[in-house]
């Protein structure tokens, strides 16, 4: 007998992880939409245009928070080019958003402004299809599952690991992005991609849409959050544990480190690029800078500050990290830049295991002192304390 | 070609007999098959009731000899020991067997029709010979059983590790292993918390998960307690028979236990074959190993 596939994916998120994700479901799916839609202004629960848009932008770059950490927590893999796949993914889709501007651009043509401001009188070849949806929704998969897929052959098969992988990822991002400055690429150039009017004929900037954005961005998330806690508690996430402790012995037993560093490394670009290609309808615009490399080393200080290795960690590092940053870019938008790199210096001295290894250090050590207490009063309870082994498990049987 | 003066000098008619025939074996196959060892390379042929055969084998770095002209067989379900001084090429020679290092010259041959010096180490591995190093390595962060699981013969491809889950008589089995290397009380604990000694038996259990025909053990005993080391030979004797096994051993009290027979090796080749007493004995053993 097995346990049933469907079963399995439902076992892989703990109880407590279903209720946390139907709680963020209804408040995501439910309230925020009513709270934009269907409050009037006046309402002091009403939220903002802004304020909606905000949140889908901090709700994909959960996204792409947990698909770093898929390869940086469990895989030992530190990318520092993920921004690449997410402008990728945003550009896929950009495209098609430019197509839907149509005629209502500022020089009334069929090509996009920039083209025409460029004297180009046909779209590129590599610009075919991008009037259809289906075509678009295809590419923010394909394309940075392809360049994902490529680079990652070459570099897994030349077992280049560690930090020279960094360096690699983070130098092709920045090739890429002096790539798309120039204007002859064809997206734009500097400005790249904005001044979007519509999605499959529905106004971008109205509020119905808003909240389908921002809804499709949290739903997003949700799948990521179980697909991902499902790859990490499957076979599959054990041998990625495996392969981060001792590679040259998962050789030996039998599996293919290459196989399995390159299945991660394409899932994770790929949910990077769905991210960006929700992120630029809800912010309005997308140009190379998203493919700069200080983007990319954000989205990892986003990981290490939630705290690496653990799903929410990622997912509480990167809307940590977002909400400072809105707060400081509003109020003293100078101070930003030296708030992040002390952010980072403090974690890294201070915070090994981010802010989820905190709350499970606070909890142990509460957990012990109410052992301690236990063991103290005039009961048997250091013997249950010496047959289990795990501390943590005695400890609640103590004060139980 | 096997050198027969070595052999006669082991005293073991057996040994020489099922080499010979082996040799007859090989040539005939070879002459049909030479093209093409994907033929046959799939199963282990044990109908001569030999699963080892290393033939001639030299290996030289940089002009030194680490292996000369070593010819040596092992018997089907055998457990043999091999003992010899520092530099003797008892660690090239399972470098050889397990296609680490590719031989200057000579045959190894696993069962009648596998051809070692031709395949790579996965397929070495895959064909049916397990090797634990000298150094334990286990997966620190794993599970004692989590380390179990991922040693098991499976498909081994990623699109089947998203989806493996443990059938019951797997389960069981990973049981059975946690029992026969005592770990079952430590099932759940990470492995980088066992001690020494438990971390050796994890990486035999792995072994065992891998259902090989033949396992090489290199030092299996190093850094353990003379409890953990009795109990050891108890599991290795056990194993012999189901399956062969290669002991790499200094510690002569174990050998000792393990009773089997003993080959010494000294500069690369073979110097004597034979039970322990018997080689403690010999005065070439004593000159350049025992009495030195």
């Amino acid at each position: 007998m097995r346990t049933p596939f469907t079963i399995r994916l439902i076992q892989s998120t703990p109880k407590s992880g279903w209720l946390a994700i139907a709680i963020f479901a209804t408040l995501t799916l439910v309230c925020v939409p009513l709270a934009h839609l269907a409050l009037p202004e006046s309402n002091p629960l009403h939220l903002s245009a802004y304020t909606v848009s905000l949140l889908g932008k901090i709700l994909c770059y959960m996204v792409v928070a947990v698909a770093m950490d898929l390869i940086w927590g469990y895989a030992g893999i530190l990318s520092l080019g993920h921004g690449l796949f997410f402008a990728l993914g945003g550009y896929a889709f950009g495209m098609y958003l430019m197509r839907q501007i149509g005629r209502d651009g500022s020089y009334g043509a069929d090509l996009p402004d920039f083209m025409v401001f460029l004297d180009w009188k046909a779209l590129p070849w590599y610009w075919a299809g991008s009037d259809s949806l289906l075509w678009a929704l295809f590419l923010v998969v394909a394309l940075p599952g392809i360049v994902a897929f490529v680079f990652g052959w070459f570099a897994f098969r030349s077992r280049i690991k560690g930090v020279y992988f960094s360096i690699i990822t983070q130098a092709l991002t920045y090739a890429a992005m002096l790539l798309f400055f120039r204007n002859e690429t064809g997206f734009g150039g500097n400005n790249g991609f904005t001044d979007f009017k519509r999605i499959v004929g529905h106004d971008i900037t109205s509020p119905e849409m808003r909240v389908t954005l921002f809804a499709l961005s949290a739903a997003l998330l949700i799948a990521c959050l179980v697909l991902g806690r499902y790859l990490v508690s499957s076979r599959f996430g054990r041998v990625l544990a495996a392969i981060r402790d001792a590679e040259s012995r998962v050789m030996f037993i039998g599996y293919n480190p290459l196989h399995y560093k390159l299945f991660i490394w394409t899932l994770s670009a790929v949910l990077c690029g769905l991210a960006g290609a929700l992120y630029v309808p809800q912010v309005g615009i997308i140009n190379p800078s998203e493919m700069s490399p200080a983007n990319s080393i954000e989205i990892a200080v986003w990981v290490a500050v939630g705290g690496r290795g653990t799903l929410v960690g990622a997912v509480l590092g990167a809307g940590i990290v977002n909400l400072a940053k809105s707060f400081f870019t509003v109020t003293v938008p100078e101070y930003w830049p030296f708030f992040l790199g002390f952010l980072f210096i403090a974690v890294t001295l201070y915070l090994p295991d981010g802010v989820v290894g905190l709350w499970r250090s606070l909890r142990e050590r509460r957990a012990t002192a109410a052992a301690s207490d236990a063991a103290a009063a005039p009961v048997p309870a250091p013997r249950a304390a010496a047959s289990g082994p795990d501390p943590v498990a005695v400890s609640k049987g103590a004060t139980a | 070609m096997i050198d027969l003066t070595q052999l006669d000098r082991a005293e073991s008619a057996a040994v020489a007999q099922a080499a010979l025939l082996a040799n007859e074996q090989r040539e005939q196959w070879e002459s049909e098959a030479t093209t093409s060892h994907l033929v046959k390379s799939g199963e282990l042929d044990l109908s001569h009731n030999v699963i080892l055969y290393l033939d001639d084998i030299t290996v030289s770095f940089d002009g030194f000899r680490a292996l000369n002209k070593l010819s040596l067989t092992i018997d089907a379900g055998e457990l043999r020991c091999i003992i010899g001084p520092n530099g003797a090429g008892k660690t090239t020679m399972m470098d050889v067997i397990t296609g680490k290092t590719r031989p200057d010259s000579g045959k190894a041959f696993f069962g009648q029709t596998i051809d070692l010096t031709r395949l790579t180490e996965p397929e070495i591995a895959h064909a049916g010979i397990g090797r634990k190093f000298q150094k334990p390595t286990i997966f620190e962060r794993l599970s004692a059983f989590e380390n179990l699981e991922l040693a098991m013969k499976a498909d081994k491809r990623v699109r089947r590790t998203l989806f493996a889950s443990l059938f019951d008589e797997e389960r069981d089995r990973i049981a059975g292993v946690l029992k026969q290397i005592r770990l079952t009380a430590e099932a759940d604990r990470p492995a980088g918390l066992l001690s020494h000694g438990q971390k050796q038996w994890l990486e035999i259990g792995m072994l065992l998960m891998q259902e090989p025909r033949l396992l090489l053990l290199d030092e299996p005993v190093a850094g353990m307690t003379d409890d953990e080391t009795e109990r050891t030979a108890e599991l290795f004797v056990s194993l012999a028979g189901k399956h062969s096994l290669m002991v790499v051993e200094h510690d002569m009290a174990f050998v000792e236990a393990l009773g089997g027979k003993v080959t010494v090796l000294c500069e690369g080749s073979v110097l004597a074959e034979g039970d322990l007493a018997s080689v403690q004995a010999d005065s070439r053993v004593i000159e350049v190993y025992l009495g030195r």
